[in-house]
């Protein structure tokens, strides 16, 4: 028996579409979508490396109950009821006693989100988190500062543009396929890339112009390309004039940023900067600075992103094609988007998050999103209330919250702590109860609304049986539920049932999705007018250089630059990023994967190196004020001189994944807690550390 | 050579290995078997911009091929009907001497059958009418198979639209 199943991939949460062939029960290939432009068969190698999930036996095969101590790694196997009542009976003497409050769940943001936002609803609980703040809370907060949208509700017409500048946004190696594509249908065109990073990436070989910039001062790059704009007029007039308010005010604060101040602060040279003013200027308004992807480096982040989406303000690029585009959804075409579980009515919260955002301490981080890194400390303080239970549902705090050892305390303090997942991730291994997720091949998931230029639902779609004894997230969530008595919140039994609630009252069908995997609201793109149909949602209707936001909550929308300090003699600055085989912390153990790439190493610029005596693939430690580890040096001249690199989400803990186990280092155990507690980003890039040979 | 050629547009590779990862896949293989490789050479500096190179290796398939010759029981053999070189696993006894034999390594030791695989071109797929896996899932469209007669002209292409939108340009003003 051969089947073909459009779906979803989830080996990152970039949702590529795929189709699945099926033969005889088995998952024997997969593809991009040949349907979907841009996609038209091509996966990124953790997308091709998906059959290598299905079929690793080395994932969490069936519930388990922890035996020894906390990470120890005894454990029993448990049956989904005996599992599923002894989550349900700790949770509801949690609750009984602590209220609902005190248990905070986290997960990466996906397709179930709506379902574990309800859970918390319904055991009133406001503490939800996603990753999304770790990754780039600071650029949410940003656009919204700027236009009033996230920058989840905007995107980029890659394929159209004639100029992008990236900061690190390594797009040629943090893949998402269609992106990747679409770009290189531009450069085939013509169009130029920019590209600015401390450290060489694949990204940079492809790159018209690179620059090896001074770590952590792209903020000053920007502001003397502001400054250059502003004097030589070369902005888009007709658009600044008509939707940008707060020029006079940019005009007065840009004046001492010259380009020859910021050669002194970035290494850049100046005439450099001025030529990419003016170049990016004749090609306006296709032009895109890139947002980034991960903004999370320092303290100051909100304004290093606003920085960014203000030349693109200025370029005229927001909504015009080459440029950016706000996402239009279903509403535009006069269509309805598909049912959350969050529209139910559910309990009154009187509590403050775990984080406080949205209270006077913490006020402009996204509530929707929450900010994780903030979980231990609350923990640990018991402010602004004790915590007692932790869901970490395919999240891992231990590698994606800087600071594992100050995690690991707050972890300690707990009375419980589940995993939702697949593998066993460092949470699982250091959790009470393991209850393992199906993979995305084995499951039907909720409906992705894709708003875009065109509206879109995409479908994850089961391709065949669970291998394992493994469940959907959303049942795992639904059956915990019922043992609290909130099961009446959860009305599907299985995720068929769920998908066909979601789709009463937008006109498809759950069939409508067989022949392609999605469907499309309308057939054209839709792009706003830019002379007089932007729909900015800022209190002015306009572009808020100078922002209600930020002040409004006794934030300037102008600080003053605070120069990036250069590490203390003999310390090094430490970056961290991606490449093309790994997604975050999450693939490390695929067999496929880690055959490729199975642990990670520090690069170090080889003057510096040479002076330290530490030769190409040698063993070093790594130490910072938090943590050390011992990692093979790459020396090489494609990193400045201040910063050593390396790539996250290795040197893992659960000892059953044996493939990555205490496979390099993990990056998260060197770095500090500490956040822009403007944007809400955790500030990864202000770790100092010493290298030494061993 | 085979009627075929695969061609790999260097420019548009950026070295990601899913190529090889589809080729495995869609072989079944275990970890260490590896039909085809991309080899990076880089980055370096060049006139102050880094550039890599990424060769893409899977077989040949040569006119005279080293393995064929080499391979004692008749195993290793070439396609009549266009060139292809592959193995027949009913007559593979494991000896490994095709690997020894071919200049370049390209067939591979599969454990876990005891016996040598090597890229055929996914014989299977083509005969179905399908491209092979690595062209199909390459993440940037940079790899393409087909008949020799229908081969792309991608490099004079481009070089052509270079000379238009630059010198060309330049010489009308
Ligand atoms: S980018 Fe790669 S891993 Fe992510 S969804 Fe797409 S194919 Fe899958
Ligand atoms: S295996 Fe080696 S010798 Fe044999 S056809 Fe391929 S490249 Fe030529
Ligand atoms: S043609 Fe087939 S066998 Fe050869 S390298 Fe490509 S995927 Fe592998
Ligand atoms: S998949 Fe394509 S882009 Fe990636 S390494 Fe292979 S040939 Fe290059």
């Amino acid at each position: 028996m051969e089947k073909e199943v459009y779906s979803l991939c989830f080996m990152c949460s970039v949702r590529c579409p795929i189709r699945v062939l099926v033969k005889d029960g088995q998952v024997k290939w997969i593809e991009g979508n040949p349907q979907v432009a841009g996609m038209e068969g091509s996966l990124c190698p953790r997308g091709s490396a998906g059959i290598s999930l299905l079929y690793d036996d080395q994932r969490v095969k069936s519930p388990m109950i922890r035996v020894g101590e906390r990470g120890s790694g005894h454990w029993r196997k448990a049956s989904w009821d005996e599992a599923l009542d002894y989550v349900g009976d700790k949770l509801k003497d949690i609750i009984e006693k602590h209220g609902g409050h005190s248990v905070v769940l986290g997960e990466r943001t996906q397709l179930a989100t709506h379902v574990s936002k309800t859970f918390l609803k319904a055991i009133k609980s406001p503490n939800h988190f996603t990753h999304d703040a770790l990754c780039k809370g600071s650029v949410n907060t940003a656009c919204r500062s700027l236009f009033g949208y996230t920058d989840a509700q905007m995107s980029m017409d890659y394929k159209n543009t004639k100029h992008i500048v990236m900061y690190g946004r390594n797009l040629f190696e943090a893949l998402e396929v269609k992106p990747v594509n679409n770009l290189m249908v531009a450069l085939e065109k013509g169009a130029k890339l920019t590209y600015i990073d401390p450290r060489v990436t694949i990204t940079a070989t492809k790159a018209n112009r690179y620059w090896m910039i001074r770590p952590g001062t792209d903020l000053a790059l920007n502001y003397a390309l502001i400054h250059v704009i502003l004097k030589e007029r070369l902005y888009d007039a007709a658009y600044v004039d008509r939707w940008v308010q707060g020029m006079p005010e940019l005009q007065d604060f840009i004046h001492p940023y010259t380009p020859e101040w910021a050669e002194k602060e970035t290494g850049i040279a100046a005439n450099g900067i001025v030529d990419l003013a003016r170049e990016l200027s004749q090609d306006k308004p296709s032009v895109i600075f890139h947002f980034g992807y991960r903004g999370a480096n320092h303290p100051n982040e909100i304004y290093m992103r606003r920085s960014v989406m203000i030349l693109n303000s200025l370029m005229g690029s927001m909504e015009a094609p080459g440029g950016y585009f706000f996402k239009k959804g279903p509403g535009e075409e006069g269509g309805k988007p598909a049912r959350k579980l969050t529209e139910q009515e559910f309990p009154k919260i009187e509590v403050p998050r775990f984080d406080k955002v949205g209270t006077p301490d913490f006020p402009l981080p996204d509530p929707n999103h929450g900010v994780g890194q903030m979980l231990p400390r609350a923990i640990l303080d018991e402010d602004p209330y004790p915590i007692k239970a932790l869901i970490a549902y395919r999240f891992d705090p231990l590698m994606s919250i800087p600071d594992t050892s100050l995690t690991k305390k707050a972890l300690d303090k707990l009375d419980l702590v589940v995993a939702i997942d697949i593998n066993y991730s460092d949470i699982a291994w250091y959790s009470d109860v393991i209850l393992p997720e199906s993979t995305y091949l084995e499951r039907t998931d909720s409906i992705q609304q894709a708003n875009g230029l065109k509206p879109q639902m995409f479908l994850r779609k089961q391709a065949v049986e669970p291998r394992y004894d493994t469940r959907d997230g959303a049942v795992i969530l639904k059956q915990i539920g019922e043992r609290l008595g909130i099961g009446n919140y959860f009305p599907f039994e299985n995720m068929d049932e769920l998908v066909a609630w979601q789709l009463e009252g937008t006109g498809f069908t759950m069939e409508d999705f067989a022949e392609k995997g999605f469907v499309a609201y309308g057939k054209k793109q839709i792009f706003w007018d830019r002379k007089t149909g932007i729909k900015f949602k800022t209190p002015s209707g306009k572009i808020e250089f100078k922002s209600s936001l930020l002040e409004d909550a006794g934030f300037e929308s102008f600080p003053a630059y605070e120069p990036m300090p250069s590490p203390p003699d003999g310390q090094f600055r430490l970056v961290v990023g991606r490449n093309a085989l790994h997604t975050h912390c999450s693939t490390q153990n695929n067999p496929y994967l880690n055959e490729l790439c199975s642990e990670n190493e520090l690069w170090i610029n080889e003057k510096k190196a040479e002076k330290l005596g530490i030769g190409n693939g040698d063993m070093v430690e790594v130490k910072s004020n938090k943590g050390s580890g011992k990692i093979v040096a790459k020396v090489t001249e494609l990193i400045h001189p201040e910063s050593v690199f390396m790539f996250h989400g290795f040197g893992h803990e659960a000892e059953k994944a044996a493939r990555s186990y205490k496979k390099g280092i993990n990056d998260a155990l060197l770095m500090d807690n500490i956040s822009d507690m403007i944007g809400g980003s955790p500030a990864m890039h202000e770790t100092f550390v010493t290298v030494k040979p061993v | 050579m085979s009627k075929y050629f695969m061609l790999q547009d260097q420019q548009k590779c950026i070295g990601c290995h899913s190529c090889e990862i589809a080729c495995k896949t869609n072989k079944g293989l275990p970890a260490g078997t590896r039909p085809c490789q991309v080899i990076q050479v880089g980055p370096k500096f060049f006139n102050g911009r880094p550039r890599a190179s990424f060769i893409f290796m899977p077989c040949f398939h040569c006119e005279n091929p080293w393995c064929v010759s080499a391979c004692p029981t008749g195993a290793m053999q070439r396609r009549e009907k266009d060139g292809i070189v592959f193995v027949d696993h009913n007559l593979c006894v494991g000896c490994k001497t095709c690997i020894s034999a071919c200049p370049w390594g390209a067939p591979q030791w599969n454990p876990e059958i005891g016996k040598v695989v090597k890229c055929d071109y996914c014989m299977d797929r083509i005969d179905a009418g399908l491209r092979p896996a690595c062209v199909t899932v390459c993440t940037t469209h940079c790899l393409s198979f087909g008949e020799t007669e229908t081969m792309p002209v991608v490099k004079r292409d481009r070089y052509a639209r270079a000379m238009a939108s630059t010198k060309g340009a330049a010489h009308l003003e």
